[in-house]
């Protein structure tokens, strides 16, 4: 089952096209990690899967549901599509626990007791059983961000959106996320992460999307994207990281 | 000293409308102040628009002026009959609204735009994000601006005595004028009101420690 369907996208900021024809289709299940230069659309491309960026031209399709169409309501959409951001973004005056029961306390009608039942479940998941009383404040990065893909399973998102998600973590940090991250795909969940971990791409990656300067250069699975890329773009990138 | 003594019951009749203004003027004011803000934010250029102009009227005249105009100048409608004191309360939230509007607003803005989008791509809308993530955030930062306002408001009550509210200035006004010891009366005025001030803003810092952000 096709989860994203993307036709002929394009994003502008102001005069600045960003991203300018993209074409993309994700399938249940699959695991596409998207690479390129800094600058070159990556995370507009995954903000305009949940409309966070308001979308110039083009369609998004999330479960074949036209996202541009302005009738829909998107806040239906996005409780199924899941977002984890470079920076965490946890909500610093709530416990841990609190942050992970927050949306489905306000969207879902359940009683407490069950959401604090599955987000204990959900935080003993990613590591963090212990940390519920804590606040955000009190957290290493990689905590913060285990703590951010529980609040975003927390929904049960069919779809799990990552923008650069190890980013912003010390090196010893990166292991932990990146592990609960496979974890996920393990069971099936469908996911975009914008990545610069090439290990990750390489052995987790369904397929691996190249973008530079607001297009899709080159997409494949990841053998044949890293160790015979066809377009001189991609090969120049792949000289400069690997 | 027994003018002061005599003048007593008279500053604790002055006090209590004192302060009976200035705590519902407050709570009006904040609403106010509230509501301002969020049009300010609003995605509509003509609210932003009445929101501004009222912040910057307000800002950019003298409290007196603003309470004459109330006063005597709203009271020549035929469909308005405001007492002193309703027109003092009136006075002072409509002032003080203003600056709360400007304080929330700025507190509003001060937050990273990460925590929208966080909230957002959970599936909560924009008032849910500005109710449980914004403004809860936002409030505990804008603290000690509230408190700095509440005591502005509170002087401000004063200028009251103008138009013949009897509340604790009015009340000095009377106590000197009857016995002409005006250093003993006004010192003690001055005294009283520093007194409430103080207690206000160890209320105020009580409540920022207790809400401080972790
Ligand atoms: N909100 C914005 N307003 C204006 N320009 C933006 C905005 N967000 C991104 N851009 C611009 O869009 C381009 C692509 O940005 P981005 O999608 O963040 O790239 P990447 O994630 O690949 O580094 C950059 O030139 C960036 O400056
Ligand atoms: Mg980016």
């Amino acid at each position: 089952m096709t989860m994203i369907r993307v036709e002929n996208l394009k994003k502008s900021f102001g005069d600045l096209e960003v991203l300018k024809d993209i074409n993309a289709v994700i399938e249940e299940q699959e695991v596409v990690c998207v690479i390129g230069p800094s600058g070159s659309g990556k995370s507009t491309f995954l903000r305009c899967l949940n409309r966070l960026e308001s979308i110039t031209g083009g369609h998004v399709y999330i479960e074949g549901q036209d996202i541009t169409d302005p009738k829909l309501n998107i806040n239906k959409i996005r409780q199924e599509v899941g977002m984890v951001f470079q920076q965490f973004n946890l909500f610093p005056h709530m416990t841990v626990l609190q942050n992970v029961t927050l949306a489905p306390l306000k969207l879902k009608k359940g009683d407490k007791a069950a959401a604090d039942e599955k987000a204990r479940q959900l935080l003993d998941k990613v590591g963090l059983g212990e940390k519920a009383g804590a606040y955000p404040g009190e957290l290493s990065g990689g905590q913060k961000q285990r703590v951010a893909i529980a609040r975003a399973l927390a929904m049960d998102p069919k779809i799990m959106l990552f923008d650069e998600p190890t980013s912003a973590l010390d090196p010893e940090m990166v292991g932990d996320v990146l592990e609960v991250m496979k974890q996920l795909a393990k069971e099936g969940m469908t996911m975009v992460v914008v990545t610069h971990e090439m290990g990750f791409a390489r052995e987790m990656g369904d397929r691996v999307i190249f973008m530079d300067g607001g297009y899709i250069v080159e997409e494949n699975v990841p053998k044949e994207l890293f160790d015979h890329p066809k377009e001189e773009r991609t090969q120049a990138f792949l000289s400069k990281i690997l | 000293m027994e003018n002061i003594i005599n003048a007593l019951p008279y500053f604790w009749e002055g006090l209590q409308l004192t302060l009976y203004i200035f705590v519902v003027a407050i709570i009006f004011g904040f609403a106010i102040g509230l509501i301002v803000a969020l049009l300010r934010l609003a995605p509509s250029k003509i609210l932003n628009w009445i929101a501004k102009v009222y912040v910057d009227a307000i800002r950019g005249t003298p409290f007196i002026v603003q309470l004459f105009f109330i006063y005597f100048g709203l009271n020549m409608l035929e469909f308005i009959s405001l007492d002193r004191i309703a027109a003092g309360i009136l006075t002072v939230a409509i002032n003080a609204g203003a600056y709360y509007a400007e304080i929330i607003r700025a507190g509003i803005q001060s937050i990273d735009k990460g925590q929208t989008e966080a909230a957002r791509s959970l599936g909560l809308n924009a008032t849910q994000n500005m109710r449980y993530i914004i403004l809860p955030q936002a409030f505990r930062r804008m603290l000690p601006a509230f408190t700095n306002q509440a005591i502005i408001s509170l002087k401000d009550t004063s200028l009251l005595s103008v138009i013949g509210i009897a509340e604790l200035t009015q009340q000095g006004q009377i106590a000197s004028s009857t016995t002409f010891d005006y250093f003993s009366i006004w010192f003690a005025v001055g005294v009283i009101y520093f007194i409430v001030i103080y207690l206000l803003s160890l209320l105020a810092d009580f409540t920022e420690r207790k809400f401080v952000l972790r």
